[in-house]
């Protein structure tokens, strides 16, 4: 077990230096292909008065005249070991890990990603728990309740849920709750460490708008995974062996059912850390998502490699540890 | 695992962030103030545009919280090193300029008044020379007290350092002597600085022009003139720890993220006749979903929309239709004029008879419903906006209902050689969903008299740059008909005027003089205004040329730009600043909250 977690964490460090290098070519090196000369890069940087020798400056600065590869390698470096810039009197400092430095707002891109992956955890987790928990019960209450009118009326809601995206829920919520009837006022995200009461109390319209869409997917992989499962010959055994139908429903069947729910469980979660971009958006949170839709804004491609490469990093590490829950859910799953 | 769902969350990041790059905006030349007809009152008028010409809600009580957001983030916060006209308009909050905008209503508010310095700039008789007198008494918050050598080096930074601050104007770089030479305080290790700006004591600076200026003082009231001391200046990243010289420095600032602002204990009000300084703190948050700026003004959740260019369309009916809100709101002038452009270098427009056609075949009117409406925008005639000084009001094609004169445009057509009409290009840019509608409105108004459009669009972030600036790229795809919209830098005639039709404005790219207009006359009139110190002559001028240009039958005005603004029943001392592109004054607003 412990030699296979080392030999995936190493392809997880392999995959996120190839991810690096496929965004650091496609914001670096695109442009080239699609004729922008380093002189119209560097000329986005230099202000309204663009001269010859302000762009040549610019140019040296940010290492735009050096050859793709070593562009690449200071970049890496930079992860490890810091660098420098000079935008005035005093040379910059973008000290490690040095995801990059904002060429257009001159801050570092590190501690302004650290700072909002608080708010997007924040979202994250609470709006899955709402989810896993919701969903997950209602796609067993349904698969065992095939047909009845619970069942219809779950899955009835679960389309609905599918089918309305979050800008719709969380401005139907914000409209109605916020400033129709002001149960929630003014929400804003307020740090769990400053006050924990009203952490939870303004999260819960994101949370429930997000967990709303994904809840009633889950439902659905659940009632399809537990109908599937349940028919299965195992289950039958249980049962004929005496054990109590609770103990067969959840030991035997859930436990399997559960198995494709983990893998998308992670890869959701991992996205959803990388940036609910739309979630953020609708609640003007301040968390990667919103950062993200920023930094495009700008064309600021510092700010957009550095969050590209924190979502892939998410995502990588969310698969692995899906792949290490595995073998603890699933009996027949044995890592050697 | 992994690199398939690796890669396919990289295509997926990396596919909404190019799907959200399409929202980006080019803010400069389509945002940009309603004239008071007379001086401003501070009694306590209500109703819909209460604030255009009063102080609403007066109030002179302390404390309370200002609260703004902003949908998008600002170029800088930093004084030196912004464009935005919210941010000139906010950073008087947190610092002093030579001269400012009095903060009052209605038409007193487009007067410059001393705030750092004792007076209005004292000019050589030639306009060239320029000396100013500091107030005694005024610090940065650290104690330093403030001195020209501050002032100088803030405009050294602000103006010649492109390498580290990009985002200002370069006015004071364009007038001053020597300016094209001079390489900034950060490349130049000169301890002198610009030759051509004197501190020959402490509170005295003075400086040395290239060429006659009369309205120097309106660059004075430049955010780049507020004081910054060069032992705390550090580039770019001064904004992270900006020194302020206002009644209020910054507690905390995030960048793309916010600031609050609390009093600072260095400010005296007896240095400082401006502000009245009534909240303890105010604090603005970047970034909140435009929408939810809107919803959070109407239920009273913050004082005031930053950006103060209005209310979102979705929002708009309400303050229309519903009485308690159409009370609060304001539709102030913006400052901008929006026009076509016909270059008279693409044929067949360079007969003078053929733009004649097009000026007396437009229906504005439809033109004005396209771009959003009576509450957008007023039909133009002119193209300096009424909220800018020297407006002269006249109409040169007139027609009735501004509906465009269909005998009088086959006229112009058949003098022109063209009885039958032609055919001819319009641009518009593709992400402006208002002036594509307005290219379609002069497309259907211009058929019936044979003039034939074909609509051309261009993205707004590179349609100076690479496409309507570019005359080479005009000249060769026949781009005859281009529409934009232009706000003046300062509210005077030549500060609206100067980067738009004279003939040094024309440039290989990213010209804003679309007509190409390089007529001598004209050239000559404006530099001829702007070396008079004759105030009055001078804002008679402005008019003057204004119709010269019209004249030339090369601009067609469209609409004189409105902003449906909304002020929240918290907010005190609410006016609207001519001065700043139509937004609310914030060195008055206050909050009851």
């Amino acid at each position: 077990m412990t030699a296979y977690i080392i030999r995936r964490v190493i392809a997880a460090i392999v995959l996120l230096l190839v991810v690096s290098a496929v965004t650091f070519a496609i914001f670096f090196l695109v442009p080239r292909i699609a004729g922008q000369t380093t002189t119209q890069l560097a000329t986005q940087y230099v202000g309204k008065d663009a001269n010859p020798a302000s762009i040549a400056a610019v140019k040296k600065n940010l290492g735009f005249d050096l050859p793709l590869y070593e562009q690449y390698w200071h970049f890496i470096k930079g992860i490890f070991a810091g660098a420098h810039y000079k935008f005035g009197p005093d040379a910059a400092t973008c000290h490690r890990p040095c995801f990059g430095y904002s060429f257009k707002s001159h801050v570092e891109v590190w501690p302004q990603l650290k700072s909002r992956i608080p708010v997007t955890i924040s979202l994250a987790i609470g709006a899955a728990v709402l989810w896993v928990v919701s969903g997950v019960a209602i796609g067993v209450v349904s698969a065992l309740k095939r047909g009845s009118v619970i069942d219809r009326l779950s899955m009835g809601v679960a389309l609905t849920g599918v089918s309305l995206p979050i800008f719709f829920t969380g401005q139907l919520l914000l409209a109605l709750l916020s400033y129709q009837w002001g149960w929630w006022t003014n929400v804003h995200y307020v740090s769990i460490t400053a006050d924990p009461a009203q952490w939870a109390w303004n999260l819960i319209l994101p949370w429930v708008s997000l967990a709303f869409l994904y809840s009633a997917l889950y439902a659905r992989l659940t009632r399809a995974g537990m109908l599937e499962t349940m028919g299965e010959d195992y289950i039958r055994t249980a049962r004929a062996k005496g054990l109590p139908e609770r103990t067969v429903v959840l030991k035997h069947g859930l436990r399997s059912a559960l198995t494709p729910i983990v893998t998308i469980f992670g890869l959701d979660f991992g996205l959803l850390i990388g940036g609910a971009l739309l979630t953020e958006q609708v609640f003007s949170l301040q968390g990667i998502g919103n950062y993200a839709v920023g930094a495009v804004q700008d064309n600021d491609l510092p700010k957009i490699l550095g969050v590209t490469l924190i979502a892939a990093f998410f995502i990588v590490v969310c698969n692995l540890l899906v792949d290490i829950v595995y073998a603890a859910l699933d009996p027949r799953v044995r890592y050697s | 695992m992994n690199s398939r769902k690796a890669t396919a969350a990289l295509a997926l990041v990396t596919a909404l962030a190019l799907g959200a790059s399409a929202c980006n905006g080019n803010s400069k030349n389509s945002s940009s103030s309603k004239p008071g007809s007379t001086g401003g009152s501070s009694s306590s008028a209500t109703g819909k545009d209460a604030a255009l010409n009063s102080i609403v809600n007066p109030s002179t009580k302390k404390g309370g919280t200002v609260t703004m957001e902003e949908s998008d983030v600002p170029d800088s916060l930093d004084p030196g090193n912004t464009y935005y006209g919210w941010v000139q308009n906010f950073s008087r909050l947190y610092s002093r300029t030579l001269l400012t905008f009095k903060p009052a209503a209605g038409h007193d508010g487009l007067t410059v008044v001393p705030d750092l310095a004792t007076g209005l700039g004292k000019a050589s008789p030639d306009a060239k020379t320029w000396t100013y007198t500091l107030r005694s008494g005024v610090k940065f918050q650290d104690g330093t007290p403030v001195t020209s050598k501050d002032v100088k080096y803030a405009i050294e930074r602000s103006n010649f350092a492109p390498e580290a601050l990009s985002n200002g104007p370069t006015y004071f770089k364009a007038y001053l002597a020597g300016g094209d030479k001079y390489k900034g305080p950060y490349a130049d290790k000169n301890p002198n600085g610009i030759a051509s700006i004197a501190t020959p004591d402490d509170h005295t600076i003075v400086f040395h022009l290239a060429k006659p200026f009369a309205d120097f003082d309106y660059l004075a009231t430049f955010s780049q003139t507020a004081p910054v001391e060069q032992s705390k200046d550090t580039g770019a990243s001064y904004v992270n720890h900006i020194q302020s010289t206002g009644p209020y420095m910054f507690q905390s600032y995030q960048d793309g993220q916010g600031a609050t602002l609390v009093r600072n204990p260095q400010w005296v009000a007896s240095t400082d006749p401006i502000r009245k300084a009534l909240p303890d703190k105010i604090t603005i948050k970047f970034k909140v979903a435009a929408t939810t700026v809107d919803d959070d003004l109407l239920a009273d959740n913050i004082t005031v929309d930053a950006a103060g260019t209005g209310v979102q369309p979705q929002t708009q009916p309400k303050l229309i239709t519903q009485k308690q809100y159409a009370d609060q709101s304001d539709d102030p002038y913006a400052g901008a004029t929006s026009y076509m452009a016909i270059n008279p270098n693409v044929a067949p427009f360079n007969n003078i008879h053929c733009r004649e056609a097009v000026e007396w075949g437009v229906n504005k009117a439809s033109v004005q419903q396209a771009l959003g409406g009576a509450v957008h925008g007023d039909v133009a005639s002119t193209l300096l906006p009424p909220s800018v000084n020297g407006y002269s009001k006249f109409d040169l094609f007139p027609s009735k209902g501004n509906a465009g004169d269909v005998s009088k445009a086959k006229a112009a057509l058949a003098a022109c050689g063209k009885p039958n009409g032609f055919s001819a290009n319009i641009t518009a840019r593709t992400d402006r969903p208002t002036e594509v509608a307005a290219a379609t409105a002069i497309q259907q108004a211009l058929k019936p008299i044979g003039i034939n459009l074909s609509i051309k669009t261009y993205p707004s972030g590179k349609y100076f740059s690479n496409f309507a600036g570019v005359p080479s790229y005009v000249h060769s795809h026949d781009l005859g008909l281009m529409l934009m919209a232009w706000g003046a830098d300062w509210p005077t005639g030549y500060g609206f005027l100067d980067q738009i039709v004279d003939g040094s404005a024309i440039k290989p790219s990213g010209g804003n003089n679309l007509m190409e207009l390089n007529d001598p006359t004209i050239n000559k009139a404006l530099s001829d205004a702007i070396a008079n110190t004759d105030a009055a002559a001078r804002t008679k001028a402005w008019g003057d040329i204004d119709k010269m240009v019209i004249k030339t039958a090369t601009v067609v005005p469209l609409v004189y730009r409105k902003n449906l603004l909304y002020r929240p029943k918290s907010a005190t001392n609410v006016t609207v600043t001519q001065a700043y592109l139509g937004m609310y004054d914030y060195t008055l607003i206050g909050s009851s909250k």
